[in-house]
């Protein structure tokens, strides 16, 4: 205990230093934690899906506290809860159904595949039920119809039974843990495999011959377009540079090495070159519930322009993005002020920052974020698919229960 | 020592991949520009930006990767302990405790002798700093480049870092000169304030970089080396005065000093006096120092909310809607403000009651302050737990020590330093003074609070105020104290320094160009080995006068004087010329200083002291040069004492009568001056009937020799 303790203390640490840069390593990090969290709290024998979740709240409001900016943190440690909160509930669900399988027959598998079981039908209504009055189903349980959420937290569930049939309070409670943890590993599975998803979708947004507008630098993006180089298809980057980190040099960079007919042009010529632009993708750093994006700064520029020429404005973002809060929430800090000395040179400009209140005293801003407002954005690409701004908070409510909005 | 020695041979080969990285943070500044805030409280303690000094370095030198940090404490030590015990770098921080220490090569010592008893030691490089540094620049580049360095050359025992600046008023630190092998990057010359005296060696290689743009980050690399040398030299107080310098002029062993530049997006900077307190400050604020800004907790503190126009407010202060808060200001936690209040440029604490219609300007209060409605604030420094009753102004520059209570519309005077302890009567040793103080202890100290608030009805701020004014008797400071005081530089005095250091600028670039290559042309050894002189000069010319004058008055004859002037003259390094000039300047100063109620006893003076001591002056005005430097000395003189104007030519044939001067010179210097300016004639034309009779009589004497 004292061991993840000090983990966790180290990572804070790192998040308050802004040692740890990009939204998948931080979401990555962060999982990790949480996940050794889980394996190392006690559980006690009544609740146990209680002290989980309040282990992992914790340690995520102290996470959250440390760099609010860094919005994947917040959604990581929500997704946990929601694990918890799923797993708990099918177990719940599972048990219940347990009791009344006791005089049913021994053999689940068959009444699984059969489907029709009396008594795994009941289970299943029961789920459905206590999902319902928990959260709004999702849509895609609307569409595929109840067998199939029935079957999903019966089949999880359908070890526990055979194993523990008199429902066994700390078997049960070994279970929870060990399906949470599942469910993390799955998760951490989910986030370092995004990249690869969103790019296998690449091949249906990219055409032959257009031309491409990105800005700065995201990872996301570069396998984006690599993944459609790979099947062949040719086509032209233009990257703006993304002042005044310039990380837009280092993705140009990238590009070439790979392959790509790649442009760099600065920020501003953003809008001159728009008209020549097919298609604008850009990474983002976080995706609010009501679709907006927030991005490196210039993005907004970037979507301005590409919607006064009808270029489309493509926005790739890993689910782990995702996040649950709107833009307007005072809990959620937009921005983040770096320091100057990346705009200016400190030892040129340090007389016009000289002599204080009497004469006027230069003042530099270097805002590290901009926000899009969702009617600038065209589509969302995640690892499930390319959604509508407007789809967002229904994606949103698959990923998170309405309970931990509110850390 | 020997079984040390061998443990740590046996540790280098393991530890080779990953040293250990290890700092001695010196939390002490063993001076008194601080005072009095510096009786009650260390230093490195006085919150900056509502955030201790000490934190900003412990948190840079984690971050930067420092594995183990001594703190030497000195000053204040249980307060300093106290803090780093509560700090979540407990962990990382060990305390070297010393309070006898006066400087930082006594604490350097103290580290050194403490080795071989403690387990804690220095094992490898450690990087030396004071405890307020402000920086965010990486430090494992500049360690892994001095390691390779030592590698290559077992004598480089330390990497100074520098940074280019241009403007030396920002931290009110002194100028400093620095030579550097731009290849290498070695040190050649350093130098920091006073005048610069450069070898001429240095002047004449050209590859050697001088630079005056510069600024000394006090941040070091330094090899173990370093602390056995201060061992060895037990005198070296001062690290740049006296380790820097006797280094590089003594040739110590041939060890060698290194520079590094760092990158000028990187910041770093010291807080030495209270003016470069008010620029780090601002700079905090400016985010030049990201990420140990003040909505970042980098050491534990509770980040504040970052608002539009760089204001940082604390998310439960409370401020009434009529105040008008300006831009680049920090508001702490708990505190309230008041009605009309009207704050730009500042900086407020936690805890901090403000009234109505407060004026706060460019001024820093620290925690727990309270100020009444009315009161106007202007560029000071509030301490901790000070009371302002309503009313009152504190104008520019004042300083108010903890718990001072300032009285009803009193009006503390500008530039003065208040505190509720009684200034010291003057002591000339200083340093030991803080000592004394913090040894006291609090009993002592409360006792002091108590009577004080007893007495307070005299108190000198007012009826129902309490403190003592301290008076600045520090004459040195006394000269600069615009220099380092929390005001903005006054604008005529920045006047006066621009164009001085205008002037210097014109003088230099002909010279030394402020950065760039030394061009060995003739002109510019001779000015360069002059300009030093020029100081030095005036120096030997005081000396000169204060012997001569001991000589008249003991009526001592020539064979007893000329050998001391001699000296002085070796010791200065003077031509024979600069002494005739000087013994007739002096000569010619007793004469006007001398009782006298007319222009004609001025001269029966005059010619009276020249007649006794033309001895003397004989000696040095052997040659023609030195007999018209004699002449062009008097001219000077003229210059300065309107009273010898009208006695020009008389005393000038005066000396020639006697001798003193010969005929030729006199010539030569007519002939020097035909061409110079009308106003400079002036005393050409004096002696124009005069130098007519010279000529006249050597064309004469000429012409009895053709014939």
């Amino acid at each position: 205990m004292p061991d993840v303790q000090s983990m966790v203390a180290e990572f804070v640490n790192k998040l308050r230093k802004r040692k740890i840069e990009g939204s998948q390593a931080t979401a990555k990090c962060t999982v990790e934690l949480l996940r050794s969290v889980i394996s190392h709290q006690r559980v006690p024998h009544a609740n146990q899906a209680a002290a989980l979740i309040d282990a992992v709240k914790a340690v995520g409001q102290q996470l959250v506290a440390a760099n609010p900016v860094e919005l994947a943190v917040g959604n990581v440690v929500r997704r946990v809860l929601h694990i918890i909160r799923e797993e708990d509930l099918s177990l719940t669900t599972a048990a219940m159904a347990g009791l009344d399988l006791l005089d049913a027959s021994d053999d689940d598998d068959i009444d699984n595949c059969k489907g029709i079981g009396y008594p795994a039908m009941s289970a299943a209504v029961v789920a459905a039920a206590a999902r319902s009055t928990l959260r709004p189903p999702s849509l895609q349980t609307l569409l595929e119809g109840t067998p199939e959420s029935a079957t999903v937290p019966y089949t999880s569930s359908s070890g526990a039974d055979s194993e523990s049939k008199t429902a066994d309070k700390s078997s049960l409670t070994r279970k929870l843990k060990h399906d949470v943890i599942e469910g993390v590993n799955q998760l951490i599975q989910e986030i370092s495999g995004c990249h690869e998803q969103i790019a296998e979708q690449a091949i249906e947004h990219i055409h032959q011959n257009e031309v491409i507008l990105t800005l700065g630098s995201s990872r996301t993006v570069l396998e984006f377009l690599c993944a459609a180089k790979e099947k062949k298809r040719s086509f032209r980057v233009f990257v703006a540079e993304g002042a005044p980190r310039y990380q837009g040099h280092l993705l140009a960079k990238e590009l070439v090495a790979r392959g790509l007919q790649t442009t760099v042009i600065t920020d501003s010529a953003v809008f001159a070159m728009i008209s020549r632009v097919n298609m604008v993708i850009i990474g983002a750093h976080a995706v609010m519930a009501n679709g907006g994006v927030i991005g490196p700064v210039g993005v907004n520029m970037a979507a301005l322009a590409a919607k006064k020429h009808a270029v489309p404005f493509v926005v790739l973002a890993g689910s782990h993005k995702l996040c649950p809060l709107y833009p307007h929430n005072p809990e959620v800090l937009l921005n983040e002020l770096r320091s100057p000395s990346e705009l200016l040179d400190f030892g040129e400009f340090s007389d016009c920052l000289d002599f204080g209140a009497g004469s006027g005293s230069l003042q530099v801003v270097n805002p590290t974020f901009d926000y899009v407002p969702p009617n600038l954005v065209s589509l969302f690409i995640t690892d499930t698919g390319g959604h509508n701004p407007s789809y967002m908070y229904r994606l949103i409510a698959d990923y998170y229960s309405a309970d931990d909005l509110v850390m | 020592m020997g079984a040390q020695k061998k443990k740590d041979a046996a540790r280098v080969p393991e530890g080779l991949s990953r040293q250990r990285l290890q700092a001695i943070v010196i939390a002490d500044s063993f001076n008194t520009r601080f005072r009095p805030l510096t009786l009650e409280r260390p230093k490195v303690l006085l919150p900056l930006v509502n955030i201790p000094m000490i934190d900003y370095t412990l948190a840079w030198l984690e971050s930067a990767g420092i594995d183990e940090i001594f703190v030497f404490c000195c000053a204040h030590s249980l307060q300093l302990i106290d803090h780093l015990k509560k700090s979540q770098w407990c962990s990382l921080v060990r305390t070297i405790v010393s309070h006898k220490s006066t400087s930082v090569g006594d604490a350097l010592r103290y580290i050194y002798e403490q080795q071989h008893t403690e387990t804690s030691q220095i094992q490898g490089d450690f990087v030396l700093v004071s405890g307020d540094t402000v920086s965010n620049m990486p430090l494992a580049e500049l360690i892994r480049e001095h390691r390779e360095r030592k590698k290559r050359d077992e004598k480089a025992i330390m990497t100074m870092v520098i940074k280019k600046q241009c403007s030396r008023l920002r931290l009110g630190s002194d100028q400093l000169f620095v030579a550097v092998d731009p290849v290498t990057k070695q040190l050649l010359y350093y130098n920091e304030g006073g005048e610069v005296c450069l070898d001429k060696s240095l002047v004449l290689d050209t590859s050697v970089l001088v630079c005056n743009d510069v600024k000394d980050c006090y941040i070091d690399i330094c090899s173990p080396e370093v602390l056995s040398l201060f061992e060895d030299n037990f005198d070296y107080q001062h690290l740049r005065r006296h380790f820097v310098k006797g280094l590089l002029v003594d040739d110590i062993m041939g060890y060698k000093i290194f520079t590094h530049e760092v990158h000028s997006s990187c910041y770093a900077a010291r807080i030495d006096n209270l003016r470069s307190y008010d620029t780090v400050s601002k700079d905090i604020i400016q985010r030049w120092t990201y990420p140990y800004v003040p909505d970042i907790s980098f050491s534990g503190n509770h980040p504040l909310k970052l608002g539009r126009r760089g204001m940082y407010r604390a998310s439960d202060a409370v401020q009434s809607r009529s105040a008008d808060i300006g831009a680049s200001t920090v508001i702490g936690y708990g505190t309230r403000i008041g009605n009309g209040g009207k704050i730009f440029n500042s900086v407020i604490g936690n805890g901090c009651s403000i009234g109505s219609n407060v004026v706060i300007q460019g001024s820093y209060i620290w925690n727990n302050v309270t100020i009444e409605d009315g009161c106007e604030i202007r560029n000071a420094v509030v301490c901790d737990g000070v009371k302002i009753r309503a009313g009152a102004v504190l104008q520019p520059g004042v300083v108010l020590s903890f718990n001072v209570v300032v009285g009803r519309d009193f009006v503390v005077p500008a530039y003065s330093k208040v505190s509720l302890l009684q200034q010291a009567i003057k002591d000339d040793s200083d340093e030991e003074l803080e000592y004394a103080y913090s040894s006291r202890g609090t009993a002592d100290l409360l006792s002091g609070v108590n009577n004080l608030q007893m007495e307070s009805k005299a108190s000198e701020l007012g009826p129902d105020g309490a403190g003592y004014i301290w008076e600045v008797f520090d004459s040195s400071h006394d000269e600069e104290w615009w220099k380092h005081s929390i005001v903005p530089i006054p604008m005529e005095k920045l006047a006066d320094i621009t164009q001085v250091t205008d002037d210097g600028d014109i003088e230099d670039e002909s010279v030394v160009p402020p950065r760039g290559e030394l061009k060995s042309d003739n002109d510019s050894i001779s000015t360069d080995a002059n300009d030093p002189n020029d100081d030095d000069y005036g120096y030997f010319q005081r000396e000169v006068r204060e012997t001569f004058l001991r000589a008249v008055e003991e009526d001592n004859n020539v064979d007893h004087v000329t050998p001391l002037i001699n000296s002085l003259r070796f010791s200065y390094n003077m031509a024979s010329a600069d002494c005739a000039g000087a013994i007739f300047y002096s000569m010619m100063r007793l004469a006007v200083d001398s009782p006298h109620n007319s222009t004609s006893e001025l001269y029966r003076n005059a010619t009276s002291i020249i007649n006794k001591s033309k001895g003397l002056l004989g000696f040095y005005v052997k040659q023609i040069d030195e007999q018209i430097e004699v002449i062009m000395k008097f001219e000077e003189m003229c210059e300065e004492t309107a009273e010898l104007v009208p006695l020009f030519a008389q005393i000038v044939h005066f000396l020639y009568d006697k001798d003193v001067v010969q005929e030729d010179a006199i010539l030569r210097w007519g002939e020097e001056k035909a061409g110079a300016d009308e106003s400079d004639k002036v005393y050409l034309n004096q002696c124009e009937a005069f130098i007519q009779w010279l000529k006249e009589a050597s064309e004469e004497e000429e012409d009895e020799e053709d014939s």
